[in-house]
Order: structure tokens, then C-alpha cells, then sequence
């Protein structure tokens, strides 16, 4: 048994783990941080593959940047304490026929390879190893031959920037919408002020007693917002 | 092949271990006198409010997603930087074009004050 | 290493396209510095290119051979591409023109939604174009990634983020699909190129049958998806009816065609002979069942709707099948040419006809962002006599009743079917066609029969301009096709370098 496949072996079950653990743990923080360590299992992989640029991309954009937007988003609905619905049994059927579904393809693929009908990769030479997906081999090729996906993509990108600032950025304050904020402040202050003297009279006359009463609530009313 | 890649696993083994050096003879020789003061969670010396898992904005969110719009565009021009030497004018305009097109986005971004954090 | 030559980018053919994308960014730019009172030149900027490319690309039509091929195979400018892109920028044409006072009286006019409609439009071209799974996928991401967010622009209106939402996420969901099928022909054939693929495939150099057959199921999936054909359907009407009106007209069209034209593309450049068994009729029999359920489900469900654009997007589903007929009978190698053409006919057809429906269905449209209802058409023809004929028009086109532009693009569609050997196909279509004519005739009953209040803009408006330009259009294609058809016919795909 050779370096790689001994390798290919531990981070193969590494991955595998990870995936499961992602899948299993309760806290959606803990699948995110799962996630990272099965991507980097993958980028792994794209080494032994000669494909360096791959790895680097993998971790820089998938196990970097993706995976920070994926906590984000998860801190930002609050999920890691959401309760998923996995209770709801309507759906139960799912999660057998998901794990048949499973095991059929599995067992598929495996038959598939042990058959031979789809032959077993062969390991690249050297030669090929370092001619092969580094950066300067992907460059030689992305800026020629594949120059016109390449412009697209930063079209794409473009829509991709006017996506996120359309649909994640406040809407442009109409002068309805001003009208609308200004009289929710108007309402809020309100409120305020109906604490305050409701604090101020609540305890009676009681001359100072009341007067830092009246002080504690009016500052935590817009600490609760 | 992967055998290339030892200096990296060196460099892996080297910062885990030393992490894991630090934080244990701290543990060892540092005094360890907990109260229920020390044990609170760090709020800028202020007494805690509230829980530290609370929502965040939706702002963070727009910063991440034109994160990652511009990590991407790093990953193309990468490789171009690599061999730009070795393929001509061609290669040139076309970075050129990208470059300028990304330029747009990030003009249409700063007048629209997505990066403005009111 | 090779690097391309000015000849080989042979960058004047890609102009369409390409130039519409960049056109998107210069409309853009300048949109961020224009003043309130001076939004107009978003529409007018946005014409303006259309128009100029769409007259360019007239000229684009029979390229010498010599000339047909840019950016070193990954763009094919033959006959095929210039006229999907003539349908494409007809598209576009009434999707900016419909949209204009649309946007501004339900509070929605951002400006990005002219350089999001161009950029989308030149990935339906740029569809149509691909010489390379690479570009192919790109140009789906092109296409669709402007669409979805063109469906959220009225946010925070529920329905609407409902809409972007689901789009988004099935979308992403179907682009995984087609990625996966384009790796697994990568694995199997050893090449992106269509035409290397095609090579491969017929000299037997494939690594693995099955592994191609997969791939190209996968590449179905994922091209069904964007057609809205059945089982990929399920998104079409929530997504038709939460997004503003005027994007579910384009959408309608925009993202069809795109779709189609990858899907004929594919199938019929790269992939003619794939078949689990070696005979060359495997996934015809596959496209042809697709086609048929998708003709039945579509016609039946829209009998069920009340609102006019779920009806219109179930009806957007049951064309999808009868292009689809024309998909499959593309499969027999006799009758290629002919059903390539048939289907870039209806594409054409259908284009005018349902972006008219959607044009007077925005006319209809109260300013208070509730969805029209087929009621909402009642007693139009007293008030709106014009605006009723013209959506009359639409239906009977739909339907496929002469003398509009749907009854030419079925009857070649039919006679496709019928020559590849597909009776029972075709008598699904007829039969789909009959039922059909419940639904739009509904409103056709509606305008003219009913009582009602029968209240529309499109009043001296582009919005007026939209409707009779479609009206035309459907008229003229339904008496006199042979206009267009000449220029379908030269369509056909030449099985490259075969």
C-alpha cells in the first residue's frame, strides 16, 4: 500500500465522518464548522489529484469565505436554536425512502466499479503531476481556450453584485416609506413617554422613590427594541 | 506525488503543536483562581445584557455575499497573474475587460451605499 | 500553448451577445448618475442597443463557413444563433417596453432592472450559441441568476420574495443537475467541445455508455427545469405569480427559449446517438413521453385557475410540451432539420403571442399590486374595444386558431411529430390544443360577454406601443409565415464539422 492510497484512506474516512457529523449535530454552528473540515478533507483530495489550484480555491472561497456566509446566515436567523420541525411527521416517509435511495446508489456504484464498468482512475505520472492543474497551467488554458466563459463570469459576477445589493439592502427610502418610519418613531416616543409618566405615578406621591423609578424603565425601552 | 506537499503538513504540525504547547503551560504555570466574576463573559467590562446568540443584522450578510463576489474575481485574476508574461495581448484586453466590468459592479455598489453601515 | 489570434475570437459575430451583456453594464453605469426626472434614458438607452443588434444581427445570418465559429469553437455563429438571437431580442424589445410604466406605477422602478433584463437576454443568446458545456453553463447561470432576481424586485412584498425564493432555490437546484450531467459526458467522451463530443460518440471512443447516458439524463433535468416541462414544473406557477407581472412576461418567454435552444443544441450537436441499448432513438422516446405529459398537465391544471397569471403560467407549461414535440421528432435524423425549424418557429410564435397576453394582462393590473383575476377582464370589449381585440387575438394564437401566428407554429409542429413517426404524439397535441381552448376562450367569453367594469391602462403608453407591436406580429406570422419561416428553415443545425 502505497503514501497515497494510506492517505487517501485516512482523509476518505476523516470526510466521510465529518459529513456525518455535520449532518448529525444538533447545533447548526457545529454543522458549519463540520462542514469546513470536510471541505478541507476535500481539498486534500485535489491535491492527490494534481489539482493544486483546485485546493487553494477550495479553501480560500468554499471552506473561507462560503462557510463565514454560512455562519452568518445562521447567526442571523437565529437558527442555532431554531427548532428544524424534524418532528413533524407528515414528511416521516421520507427519511426511509431517502435511506433506501441511498443504499440502491451506493450499492450501484460499487457494483459499477467492481464490474469495471467504469474503470478505476489511474494515478497521474509525475510528468503529468506537474503539468497539471497548478496555476499557471489553469491560467494557460482559462485566458485562451476558454476566454469567452471567462468574460461571461464576470458578467455574471456583475448580476450576482446587483443581486445581493437589490435584495439584501434596504429599500430606497420612498417618500411613503419616510412617512411610515417617521410616524413608528413618532409612536415609539410615545410609548416612551406613556412608560415614564405611568412610573411617575405608579408608586404614588412618594417624591424620591418615584423619581428613580421613573429613571430606570425609560432607558431599558429602547435597549428592548 | 503528494509527497511535494510534505513542507505543508510540516507547517500544519508545527502551528497545531505549538497552539496546543501554549495553551497547556499557561494552563500549567499560570495561576488559576476563578471566581464567578472571571468566568462571565467579556463585554467591553460592562455587565452582560442578554444572551451573546442573538440575531445580527442582515448588513453583515450583504458584506459577506460582495465578500465572496470579490474573493471569486481574485481566484480568476490569480492564475492570470501566474502566466500573464507567456500569453500575449489577447490574454491582456480579456483581463482588461474583466477588470473594467468588475470595475462597474463595484462603482454601482458604492453609490448605492452598500457600503455604508448607517 | 496556443494562443488566440484576432481572427480566431473573430469577435464581430459575437456582437449580439456579447455586446448586449456589455451594453447591460454601460446601461448600468450610467442609470446610477441619472437624476429622477431623467429615468427615461434607462428605456431609451435599453431600446436603443436592442434595437441596433437586433438590425446587426441580421446581417449575421448565412456567415461563410469560415466564419462561423469565435472564441475557438466555444461560440458558433451559424444560422441556429442568429436566429435565436433574432427571437431573443424581440423578447427583450417588449419586456423593457412593457415594463416601463409598469415599474413606476407599482413602485418598483429600480433601475437595475434594464441591465438585469439585457444581461439575461444575452445569456438566452449565448445559449443558443454554445460551441462548449462550459459555455453552456455559464450562459444558463446568465440567464438565470438576473431572473431571479428580477422576480424579487418588489420586495418586501410577500409574494414576490416567495417568488425570487423558490426560483432561486430550484434554480440553483437544476444548475447542480445540469452541472453534474455536463461532468459525467466530460468523463465520458474526454471533451467539452460539442462537436469533439459528438466525434466521439459516433467513432465509439467513449470511455463508458452508461456514464454518458447519465450525464446527458442530468443535462435533461436540468434543461427540462428552465422549460418548465413536467416533472420539473412544480415551480412555474407560485414563481409566475409572485413576480411583477411585467418580469413574468419576459420570464416567460426569455428563460423558455434559453432553454430550448440549449437543449436543441445539446442534443442534437453533441448527442444524437446516445442510448443505453446503441439504437439512435433513446432519448427521443424520452423527450416525446416529457412532451406529452407535460401538454397534458399544463392544459388540464389551467382549466382549474382563476388567476390570470397562474392560468398563463400552467398554459407557459403546456407550450413548452408542444416545443418539446418538436424536440423529440428532432430526434429521428430524417426530419431534423425540419423539426429544428418547427420549433424555432413556434419559439418565434409564441414570443409575440404570450408577451401580448402579458402585455395586456399588465394593462389590467390594478396599481395596488393584487394579481389579476379572470373577472378583472369582464366587459373590456365595451370599454377597451382595441385592447380587447388585441387579447382576443392572443387567445385564439394560443389556442392555435387561424388567422394567428400558434396555429402555423402547431400545424409544422404536428406535421414534425408526423413525419418522425409520432402519431400519438401529435393526436396528444391536438387533443391538448381542443382542451386548451376552454381556458382561453374564458377570457376571450369574458371580454365580450360578461358585464363589468372592465377597467386597463395602455392609454397612449409603450405599454399600448407593446400590444399592437405583438398584435402584428401574431397577425402577420399567422398569414403570411413564409416571412419568417424561410429564415427558420435556414436555421437548422448543421451537425458540426459532420
Amino acid at each position: 500500500m502505497g503514501l497515497e492510497t494510506f492517505l487517501f484512506i485516512i482523509v476518505g474516512a476523516v470526510a466521510v465522518a465529518a459529513a456525518a457529523g455535520m449532518l448529525f449535530s444538533k447545533s447548526g454552528i457545529h454543522s458549519a464548522l463540520f462542514l469546513v473540515l470536510n471541505l478541507a478533507c476535500v481539498a486534500v483530495f485535489y491535491l492527490m489529484l494534481s489539482a493544486p489550484f483546485m485546493a487553494m480555491v477550495q479553501i480560500t472561497v468554499y471552506a473561507g469565505a462560503i462557510m463565514v456566509l454560512f455562519l452568518f446566515v445562521i447567526m442571523l436567523l437565529g437558527s442555532e436554536r431554531i427548532d428544524l420541525g424534524l418532528t413533524d411527521r407528515r414528511l416521516g416517509f421520507q427519511t426511509p425512502a431517502a435511506f433506501a435511495l441511498a443504499v440502491l446508489f451506493i450499492v450501484v456504484v460499487a457494483a459499477a466499479v467492481l464490474t469495471g464498468q467504469i474503470p478505476a482512475p489511474q494515478p497521474v505520472n509525475d510528468v503529468q503531476a506537474t503539468t497539471h492543474g497548478g496555476p499557471g497551467e489553469v491560467g494557460a488554458v482559462l485566458y485562451t481556450r476558454y476566454l469567452l466563459p471567462f468574460e461571461m463570469v464576470a458578467v455574471l459576477l456583475l448580476a450576482a453584485t446587483i443581486g445581493a445589493v437589490v435584495l439584501a439592502r434596504d429599500v430606497i427610502p420612498t417618500k411613503r416609506s419616510q412617512r411610515a418610519q417617521m410616524g413608528r418613531i413618532r409612536e415609539l416616543r410615545q410609548m416612551i413617554t406613556t412608560i415614564e409618566t405611568e412610573a411617575a405615578s405608579a408608586p404614588g406621591a412618594d417624591g424620591e422613590g418615584a423619581e428613580e423609578e421613573a429613571a430606570a424603565p425609560a432607558p431599558a425601552a429602547p435597549a428592548g427594541e | 506525488m503528494i509527497e511535494i506537499y510534505l513542507p505543508i503538513v510540516v507547517l500544519l504540525v508545527i502551528s497545531v503543536a505549538l497552539s496546543v504547547v501554549i495553551l497547556f503551560f499557561s494552563r500549567i504555570f499560570g495561576p488559576f483562581r476563578p471566581n464567578r466574576r472571571k468566568l462571565t463573559p467579556y463585554e467591553s467590562g460592562m455587565t452582560p445584557i442578554g444572551p451573546a446568540q442573538r440575531r445580527i443584522p442582515v448588513k453583515f450578510y450583504l458584506v459577506a455575499v460582495l465578500f465572496i463576489i470579490f474573493d471569486i474575481e481574485v481566484i480568476f485574476i490569480l492564475p492570470w497573474a501566474v502566466v500573464f508574461r507567456d500569453l500575449g495581448a489577447v490574454a491582456l484586453v480579456g483581463m482588461a475587460v474583466f477588470i473594467v466590468i468588475l470595475l462597474i459592479a463595484f462603482i454601482y455598489e458604492w453609490k448605492k451605499g452598500a457600503m455604508v453601515w448607517e | 500553448m496556443e494562443l488566440p489570434t484576432l481572427q480566431d475570437l473573430n469577435l464581430a459575430v459575437t456582437l449580439p451577445s456579447m455586446g448586449l451583456a456589455l451594453w447591460a453594464c454601460v446601461v448600468l453605469a450610467v442609470g446610477l448618475f441619472l437624476p429622477e426626472r431623467r429615468r427615461h434614458w434607462n428605456l431609451v438607452l435599453s431600446l436603443g442597443g436592442i434595437v441596433a443588434l437586433f438590425l446587426y444581427n441580421l446581417t449575421l445570418f448565412d456567415l461563410p463557413a469560415d466564419r462561423q465559429s469565435a472564441f475557438l469553437g466555444m461560440y458558433r455563429a451559424d444560422n441556429f444563433t442568429a436566429f435565436v438571437n433574432l427571437i431573443a431580442l424581440v423578447t427583450a424589445f417588449f419586456g423593457v417596453l412593457m415594463a416601463y410604466e409598469y415599474l413606476k406605477r407599482t413602485h418598483i422602478d429600480r433601475g437595475e432592472y434594464y441591465p438585469l433584463l439585457l444581461i439575461s437576454t444575452s445569456g438566452a443568446m449565448l445559449m443558443g450559441a454554445s460551441g462548449d458545456l462550459a459555455v453552456l453553463f455559464v450562459a444558463l447561470e446568465l440567464l438565470s441568476i438576473p431572473l431571479y432576481i428580477m422576480s424579487g424586485l418588489r420586495r418586501p412584498n410577500a409574494a414576490s420574495e416567495e417568488s425570487a425564493l423558490k426560483y432561486f432555490l430550484l434554480g440553483a437546484f437544476s444548475s447542480a443537475f445540469l452541472v453534474y450531467g455536463v461532468a459525467l459526458v466530460y468523463g465520458a467522451a474526454g471533451s467539452t467541445d460539442l462537436s469533439e463530443i459528438f466525434h466521439r460518440v459516433n467513432a465509439g471512443l467513449i470511455l463508458d455508455q452508461g456514464l454518458l447516458l447519465a450525464g446527458a439524463g442530468l443535462m435533461l433535468v436540468g434543461l427540462g427545469f428552465k422549460v418548465a416541462a413536467v416533472p420539473f414544473h412544480m415551480w412555474t406557477p407560485d414563481v409566475y405569480q409572485g413576480a411583477p407581472t411585467a418580469v413574468t412576461g419576459y420570464m416567460s418567454v426569455g428563460a423558455k427559449l434559453g432553454g430550448f435552444a440549449g437543449l436543441l443544441r445539446v442534443f442534437i450537436v453533441a448527442l444524437p446517438a446516445v442510448s443505453g441499448a446503441g439504437d439512435a432513438t433513446g432519448w427521443q422516446d424520452t423527450i416525446a413521453l416529457i412532451a406529452a405529459l407535460t401538454m397534458i398537465l399544463g392544459n388540464v391544471v389551467a382549466i382549474a385557475q382563476r388567476d390570470v397569471k397562474r392560468m398563463l403560467g400552467y398554459s407557459s407549461i403546456a407550450h413548452a410540451g408542444y416545443i418539446l414535440m418538436g424536440a423529440a421528432a428532432a430526434g429521428s435524423p430524417d426530419v431534423r432539420d425540419f423539426a429544428v425549424s418547427a420549433s424555432l418557429f413556434y419559439l418565434l410564435a409564441y414570443a409575440f403571442t404570450n408577451l401580448g397576453a402579458f402585455a395586456v394582462t399588465v394593462a389590467i393590473e390594478k396599481d395596488d399590486a393584487t394579481n389579476p383575476q379572470l373577472d378583472d377582464f369582464n366587459g373590456l370589449s365595451k370599454t377597451r374595444p382595441v385592447l380587447a381585440l388585441a387579447m382576443a387575438l392572443f387567445m385564439l394564437s394560443l389556442t392555435g386558431i387561424p388567422p394567428t401566428a400558434g396555429v402555423v407554429g402547431k400545424f409544422f409542429l404536428f406535421q414534425a411529430a408526423v413525419n418522425a413517426g409520432m402519431v400519438w404524439l401529435a393526436l396528444i397535441g391536438v387533443i391538448t390544443s381542443v382542451v386548451s381552448a376552454f381556458y382561453y376562450l374564458r377570457i376571450v367569453v369574458n371580454m365580450y360577454l360578461r358585464e363589468g367594469p372592465g377597467e386597463a391602462q395602455a392609454q397612449r403608453s409603450f405599454l399600448g406601443v407593446a400590444v399592437g407591436l405583438a398584435a402584428v406580429g401574431t397577425f402577420v406570422l399567422g398569414v403570411a409565415p413564409v416571412l419568417f419561416l424561410d429564415l427558420a428553415q435556414r436555421a437548422v443545425l448543421v451537425a458540426l464539422g459532420g
